[in-house]
């Protein structure tokens, strides 16, 4: 399994790589689908079948369409991709990427320590995840359920029409005069 | 079991729902024909059966353009995505003991994960042909899928709560003394109008809503590529059909003096006759009244139908 998990690893910060130097939003989209994809069999090969097909359908199947639906609804064009292009400068990229590296460099280091690092072989059962989300983590999952419902209300409010109760001779109308 | 048996098992899959996807175009014409009232095709072959065989043929040899103002890639990409997210989840639907492809423990999450990438071949098909039609399609399609989604996957955990498992075999096998259609009804009801706007056929093609928006996501779509659309969509109602089966009525089980994989296949056809039944009885709901049916109707009702099975599975277990 171990050789599966740098595939797919290797796989999924390629195809991150990608989305970052997309100059159209809807390429650099489809590159983070396969990246999610990626890591779900990444999850998959460190016995986490559950979390895996939950990356699917949740971050792949619904947030990045509905990210895509709202690329498509922009309707951005050219111009997009030529802004997208002015960001992607050397000045801009050069100093977070050194950055970047300096850590990379110690994660190395810090990975070729002789440390037993084995992975967990172990398969986590969907009984075993649920039992632990509604047993030991039970206040995570009601906060979460407080921090959505807020959403939801506040969309709500946000897309809630004002109904107008003028009498029609009342209200103004800017076309006639 | 051995290498070779599960590379049987692969290559039977497909062939078989290759072959009903093709024979669809057949049956879908004659059946709508029968209850319309008509004769349908009849002139090619025996009972006009080499109507399939025609029209195959005519999609092959159609010529297969791509227009210069689309997005060439993403443009082939999307017909091949809805056919292989279909043929995907087939991997996981047991026609028999025994007989399935990948016999996981999350099944039917990973039929749920393989469905809802099915969107992307509409999103992305509208969205590379650069054309108005193509992309007003493609907004319902995303949003009437993304929408439906949810509901399939919230009227399926009744069946999970009872079966105790999302392994698929266990779900059938736990269906031995009686089939969650009896003690799932709400459930069977909501997975199969989702599915019905999962595959997005009539009533439900919003998307390609011939009288408003040409063809819809694939007005651009000439050849073998709109074949492919032609030939997901078949395949996703025998997708669908072959869930409801396995989830709802008991799968391969049946009177023994049939075998198990007979009795699954004729409950299979029972369900895509009741799809194309649907198509030839019911006029196509405008775009909002689809989205606030689901969000209004289904999912309160499909709440309360988790929150009853939930408590006598409870009560049941004291």
């Amino acid at each position: 399994m171990s050789l599966v998990f740098y595939i797919s690893s290797f796989v999924a910060i390629l195809a991150t790589i990608m989305v970052i130097t997309r100059h159209d939003p809807i390429h650099a989209l489809l590159y983070l689908v396969a990246s999610f994809l990626a890591i779900a069999v990444t999850f998959l090969s460190l016995g986490a079948p559950f979390a895996a097909a939950l990356e699917v359908i949740v971050y792949a199947g619904a947030i990045i369409v509905l990210f895509i639906f709202v690329v498509m609804m922009l309707n951005l064009g050219k111009e997009t991709a030529n802004q997208e292009k002015e960001w992607l400068r050397l000045r801009v990229w050069l100093g977070p990427s050194i950055l970047v590296l300096v850590l990379l460099a110690e994660m190395i280091v810090v990975l070729l320590q002789p440390q037993p690092t084995a992975m967990p072989a172990a398969v986590v059962t969907p009984r075993e995840v649920s039992l632990s989300l509604y047993g030991e983590y039970i206040i995570a999952v009601e906060l979460v359920g407080f921090l959505l419902m807020t959403g939801i209300v506040g969309a709500a409010h946000i897309g809630k029409h004002k109904k107008k109760n003028l009498h029609r001779y009342l209200q103004t109308y800017p076309n006639l005069n | 079991m051995t290498v070779m048996q599960h590379i049987w098992i692969v290559l039977g899959v497909l062939f078989v729902f290759l072959n009903i996807a093709a024979g669809l175009i057949w049956v879908e014409r004659r059946l709508l024909a029968m209850w319309q009232d008509r004769l349908g095709p009849n002139r090619a072959g025996p009972l006009g059966l080499f109507i399939v065989l025609a029209d195959t043929l005519k999609l092959f040899f159609k010529e297969d353009w791509i227009p210069p103002f689309a997005d060439k890639w993403v443009f082939i990409l999307a017909p091949a995505i809805v056919v292989a997210s279909v043929l995907m989840g087939l991997a996981i639907v047991p026609f028999a003991p025994g007989i399935v492809v990948a016999d996981l423990n999350v099944g039917l999450m990973f039929f749920l994960a393989m469905s809802s990438l099915g969107v992307y071949s509409i999103v992305l098909g509208g969205w590379a042909s650069n054309n108005k039609y193509s992309l007003l399609g493609a907004l319902r399609g995303a949003s009437q899928m993304i929408a439906y989604e949810v509901f399939m996957g919230l009227s399926l955990m009744g069946v999970v709560m009872l079966s105790k498992s999302f392994n698929l075999t266990d779900i059938v096998a736990a269906q031995e003394n009686m089939w969650f259609i009896v003690t799932q009804p709400v459930g069977f009801v909501i997975f199969f109008i989702a599915g019905l706007a999962e595959t997005h056929r009539l009533p439900f093609d919003i998307p390609e809503a011939e009288s408003e928006l040409i063809a819809g996501f694939h007005s651009e779509y000439s050849g073998m590529k709109f074949g492919m659309f032609f030939i997901g969509e078949y395949l996703g109602i025998s997708l669908i059909s072959a869930m409801t089966v396995t989830l709802f009525f008991g799968g391969w089980l049946g009177p023994a003096f049939l075998p198990p994989v007979v009795w699954f296949f004729l409950k299979t056809f029972v369900f895509i006759g009741i799809f194309i039944l649907m198509r030839a009885s019911l006029p196509r709901p405008r775009y909002d009244q689809l989205i606030g049916y689901g969000w209004k109707l289904l999912l309160p009702l499909v709440l309360l139908n988790l929150l009853v099975t939930g408590a006598i599975a409870l009560w049941l277990r004291s």
